[in-house]
């Protein structure tokens, strides 16, 4: 058994007591969700922080998925099980349910949060690509009061992001704009494992045409922003397999992957290329065949 | 030989058919495993236990130049900081590998690979242990790593085993077999002749439960109680007799509930020796248990061959020769348990299923900055690679000559008539009838079927490959006068007590690690005294209440250890008949056996049950002249050959073009163990065994980087398959009993792993025809299946 460094715990009460710990506690402290990202670290001491806040008990204050006209907001304390089995996320954002499939394990989508997976904010991390395909916007409250930053915004770099030491996400937006669909693909070595190289699309289609498109890489290089590229290649154009397979090519030439044990540089990129190409396929595909096609696809 | 009655398994058959011997019946064990009431190493508590925590190398490579345990000895809670300069004081810095090499306890004059044990810490807990591991100062001398095993002869080498007197290279041994000189001749006359590199990578057992122990020296009484993670607990105590100076029969080894061996328990560990030496100190129970990274970091490895095979073959199909060029990687010392003999195993039957006219192997083996070990993972002592090279250079042939790949098999196996059959490396197979577990696989597979299919999927640009293997295990070793470990004959001892109330106690020597000992044993003296399973108690595991033998691995239990029990059985029930004729007044000749009674010779009402004869055993009146009191025996098995295991295994998996990932969509397993004594237990053997190999095809990689960091610390990066890798097995069976085993039984524990992983990879390489690719090493990730297609499939190493 692995076993942490000591450390001091405390259960918060509410967001607003939490934020207030962190305030005293500074850098010595971290909030602790699902804690799947979190304990494996400490008990490989890779992270020692003094004290944990748990703030499972915040789950019936930042645990929703409330979908309003215009937007989708979801709680930064939603698990991954809520998240997968949210028939309203689902409709609206059928990429949620892709991608939440291929997330970890049942043990794991029982207890992580979308927060936490994305202020862990690891490259390779699935929800960010999801929330930067369809341009989440992010709630971070701190003592100060609230403020919302785009997913641009939000990261800051591998492991980074703009959430501050005395500050707590809390929810995250997502924009529903009529005549659109979402997909995820992914390529993993085994069931469980981070991905080798995802891609997240979503488009929108006005009379035939791409009014707008999104594209969101996984594990191909520390950006996890779309790429802008993409939506001005196909915005104006009807659907075509010559169409994704520029958009696959731009994909490919705006990442940056690394030759690890998942895979060599040229395949990843390969892949990017390739999850574009299918992402983008299956997003108008599900547009042109209605939401009634969700349960089967 | 073969029984006709060769079907696949009806999935839905009855398991707990009750049977009073050999049949299905649900395990004993299983009910306190189901419940989580098993006991295993980290369950024990005792009184006063201290908790041990060991300081590893962060480098592959480094002179130890000093290490400061001041501040770690401050910890409150500390009772003990030890390093190898301690051990050395007491002469146990060094101990035996099962391979006659040493290795070191706690380094003391350098570190040779990354997680090699520096010190220990013993503490009131755990935490505090690991808390104080990171007040231990070491420096080291960082010195160049030897990672690559091509590179580990070069003159300019770092030379690692510089303890060793005189050594002034990385070479570890030079090994061969067969005849080099007849086989070149062969060669040179072949039509046809393909050679291939081929490399089985570096794999992990990976138990889910890592190794650990309590000891426990009582001063008192002088006596050492060792509860630890050991598939041979006999061979352990008598190994620390001989390192430690304790009596052997001051030294009580238990190995309670194992979660998992595959051959990782095999060796003795730093760890336990460290655990043994700090509660001789201290004078109090020392309890050690590794967590996963060190696990998988620094615990007995497995394969790590680099090997070249050739094949000699007519341009109809006729299999000729075969030869090998082996560079083994062996690590930083020589860990590998075979017997001693045998310093690769049994990698002789290399010869595989086929009557040959000749065949040479010669090996190389070096030592590398890498953790030792070379036991491990259901290998079957070396067989696992032996098998995978021989079925891979048959598909190899198979393409050069456009051949289909059974076909060429069925062209060239050893015959039924041809058995006992002696391969061209000197090892005599037992019994066989190839031919017919090959079709009923085929059969099972609907192969031609499944050809057709492929055919049009590949016209359409789908990509679907059949793999077929082949394999022969040896397993069960001795017989003792060729096989010891550490000059301890692989022989094993059984005890049988009937009660006076007709239950009975078995004692064995091997133990379980998962393989359901409790109920297969039970299976066997009840198929010979007529005792009803659920009646018979199986002891193992504790060296004060078994009697003495090598232990569980190699598939050996049930060859051996089997064999021991039944002719245990029968040794209680030769008694048994002599008491009865005293009972029914007739004499022994007049006595006919039916499972659980004995009565006389046309009179079936005339009749003494063995419950009725174990009470008289133990009773009152008097027993026929010359018979003692009392319903047991003792026996010590010998085996008088290996048992020749053997199956036919197809595989069918579809690629994706696009990206490149394999799905095994179907998996045909046809398996002949000989007599089968609970055909539930062994689909379960057979089951796990397929897993593995999937896993080790697809996944599986213990890998370096250039400084020789472990980049397979943990189960994220060291991945093994789960239920969705795996299709759903399609098993069937034949039934060739082998002619020396006193019930017929093979092993299966091995057979599996040693199988799938050339019927996987034969499978994508079929699938990857169109792009001209004969051969690809494992793992087949998707990128390195992707390196393929691009033309340039790449060797892991």
């Amino acid at each position: 058994m692995q076993v942490p460094a000591p450390f001091e715990y405390e259960r918060a009460t509410s967001v607003d007591q939490a934020i207030g710990l962190l305030e005293r506690l500074g850098s010595t402290a971290r909030l602790v969700a699902g804690g799947h990202s979190l304990l494996p670290m400490m008990k490989l001491r890779l992270a020692n922080f003094e004290y944990l806040i748990d703030i499972n008990d915040l789950h019936g204050e930042l645990g929703y998925v409330t979908v309003e006209p215009g937007q989708v907001r979801v709680g930064a304390l939603t698990r991954h099980r809520e998240l997968l089995e949210s028939a309203e996320l689902a409709e609206a954002f059928p990429i949620f349910r892709d991608a939440e499939k291929v997330i970890a394990d049942p043990v794991v989508r029982n207890r992580g949060t979308i927060g936490g997976s994305l202020c862990q904010a690891d490259p390779s991390e699935d929800l960010s690509a999801v929330c930067t395909t369809l341009d989440a916007s992010c709630v971070i409250r701190g003592p100060s009061g609230e403020r919302v930053v785009t997913m641009d915004e939000f990261y800051r770099g591998p492991y980074e992001t703009a959430v501050g030491e005395d500050e707590i996400l809390i929810e995250i937006r997502l924009p529903i704009r009529p005549g659109g669909s979402s997909a995820y693909h992914k390529v993993e070595r085994r069931a469980g494992d981070w991905a080798v190289v995802s891609a997240g699309a979503a488009v929108w289609l006005e009379d035939g045409v791409i009014s707008d498109a999104r594209v969101g890489l996984a594990a191909v290089g520390p950006n996890t922003t779309g790429i802008p590229a993409i939506s001005e290649a196909l915005r104006g154009s009807p659907p075509s397999e010559d169409l994704y397979r520029r958009a696959g090519e731009i994909a490919a030439a705006s990442c940056d992957p690394v030759t690890d044990m998942r895979g060599s540089a040229e395949y990843k990129r390969h892949l990017a290329d390739e999850l574009t190409q299918r992402a983008l396929r299956t997003a108008v595909d599900r547009i042109n065949s209605g939401p009634r096609s969700l349960e089967e696809s | 030989m073969t029984t006709l009655d060769a079907r696949p398994v009806d999935k839905f058959d009855d398991n707990d058919q009750k049977p009073i011997g050999h049949g299905r019946m649900l395990r004993k064990e299983d009910p306190r495993f189901i419940r989580g009431l098993g006991k295993y190493c980290d369950d024990i508590q005792l009184p006063g236990m201290l908790h041990l925590a060991i300081l590893r190398s962060p480098v592959a490579h480094a002179r130890i130049v000093s290490v400061d345990v001041t501040a770690a000895q401050a910890h409150p809670k500390v009772k003990a900081v030890i390093t190898g300069a301690d051990l050395a004081e007491k002469g146990l810095a060094w101990m035996p590998t099962l391979s006659n090499d040493v290795q070191a306890v706690l380094a003391t004059d350098k570190v040779r690979f990354q997680g090699q044990e520096v010190a220990f810490v013993v503490a009131e807990d755990r935490y505090a242990a690991r808390d104080a591991l990171e007040l231990i100062d070491v420096d080291y001398d960082i010195l160049a790593p030897v990672i690559d095993a091509r590179t580990a002869l070069s003159a300019d080498a770092a030379v690692i085993r510089d303890d060793l007197e005189g050594k002034t290279d990385n070479h570890c041994f030079d090994w061969e077999t067969g005849d080099e000189a007849a086989t070149e001749a062969v060669f040179a006359k072949a039509d046809v002749v393909v050679k291939q590199d081929i490399v089985y990578p570096r794999v992990h057992p990976a138990p889910m439960e890592t190794c650990g122990c309590v000891a426990d020296y009582e001063r008192v009484d002088g006596k050492l109680t060792l509860w630890t993670t050991s598939q041979a607990p006999h061979a352990h105590r008598t190994v620390y007799a001989l390192v430690s100076g304790l009596p052997e029969h001051k030294i009580r080894v238990i190995a309670p509930d194992l979660g998992g061996g595959f051959g990782n328990k095999v060796p003795i560990y730093p760890g336990y020796v460290c655990a043994i030496v700090a509660s001789l100190v201290l004078g109090k129970p020392v309890k050690w248990m590794e967590d996963r990274s060190e696990n998988l970091v620094s615990t007995g490895f497995a394969r790590d061959y680099i090997m070249q095979g050739e094949i000699a073959a007519t341009k109809d199909g006729k299999i000729l020769a075969i030869r090998t060029n082996v560079l083994a990687d062996h690590g930083a010392f020589n860990g590998t348990a075979a017997p001693v003999k045998y310093p690769a195993g049994f990698f002789g039957v290399f010869t595989g299923s086929y009557d040959l006219e000749a065949a040479y192997c010669k090996m190389t083996a070096v030592y590398t900055n890498k953790a030792p070990g070379g036991v491990a993972y259901a290998c079957s002592f070396r067989i696992t690679e032996a098998v995978y090279l021989v079925e891979r250079i048959v598909d190899c042939l198979a393409y050069e000559l456009e051949m289909d790949p059974a076909e060429l098999r069925l062209k060239n196996f050893i015959r039924p008539e041809q058995f006992p059959y002696k391969s061209k490396t000197g090892w005599v197979y037992d019994s066989g009838d190839y031919a017919t577990t090959m079709r009923l696989s085929m059969k099972m597979a609907g192969y031609d079927e499944l050809r057709r299919e492929q055919a049009e999927k590949r016209a359409r640009g789908e990509l679907m490959g059949i793999g077929v293997a082949f394999f022969t295990e040896a397993v069960g070793a001795g017989p003792r006068k060729d096989m010891d470990i550490l000059g301890l004959g692989m022989a094993d001892g059984c005890e049988l007590r009937v009660h006076p109330t007709g239950k009975a106690v078995v004692r064995l020597s091997v133990k379980t690690q998962g393989q359901g000992h409790e109920t297969t044993f039970a299976q066997i003296v009840a198929e010979e005294i007529g005792i009803p399973p659920a009646d018979i108690e199986v002891v193992h595991g504790d060296t004060d209440n078994t009697p003495f033998g090598l232990g569980t691995y190699g598939s050996r239990s049930t060859p051996v250890s089997g064999a021991a029990a039944a002719l245990v059985a029968r040794k209680v029930r030769d008694k048994a008949r002599i008491i009865a004729s005293g009972m029914l007044e007739v004499s022994v000749a007049d006595l006919e056996w039916t499972k659980g009674s004995f009565h006389v010779k046309g009179d079936p009402t005339s009749a003494v049950t063995i419950q009725d004869i174990a009470m008289r055993a133990h009773g009152a009146g008097d027993l026929p002249d010359g018979i003692e009191g009392g319903l047991e025996a003792q026996i010590c098995y010998n085996p008088e050959n290996l048992t020749y295991p053997y199956g036919a295994y197809i595989c069918v998996v579809d690629i994706d073009p696009g990206t490149a990932e394999v799905k095994v969509r179907r998996f045909i397993a046809v398996d002949d163990c000989g007599t089968r004594i609970n055909p539930m237990i062994i689909e379960g053997q057979v089951h796990g065994g397929l897993t593995d190999g999937v896993g080790m095809a697809l996944m599986e990689m213990i890998a370096f980087d250039e400084e020789g960091n472990c980049l397979g610390g943990s189960l994220m990066d060291y991945l093994i398959p789960t239920a969705l890798e795996v299709p759903d097995w399609e098993t069937g069976f034949t039934v060739t009993p082998s002619p020396h085993h006193p019930i017929g039984a093979k092993g299966i524990g091995e057979s599996a792993t040693v199988g799938s992983p050339p019927a996987v990879v034969n499978a994508i390489v079929d699938a990857l025809k169109p792009y001209g690719i004969r051969h690809a090493d494992m793992p087949l990730t998707p990128s390195r299946v992707w390196d393929a297609m691009q033309g340039h499939p790449t060797p892991p190493v």
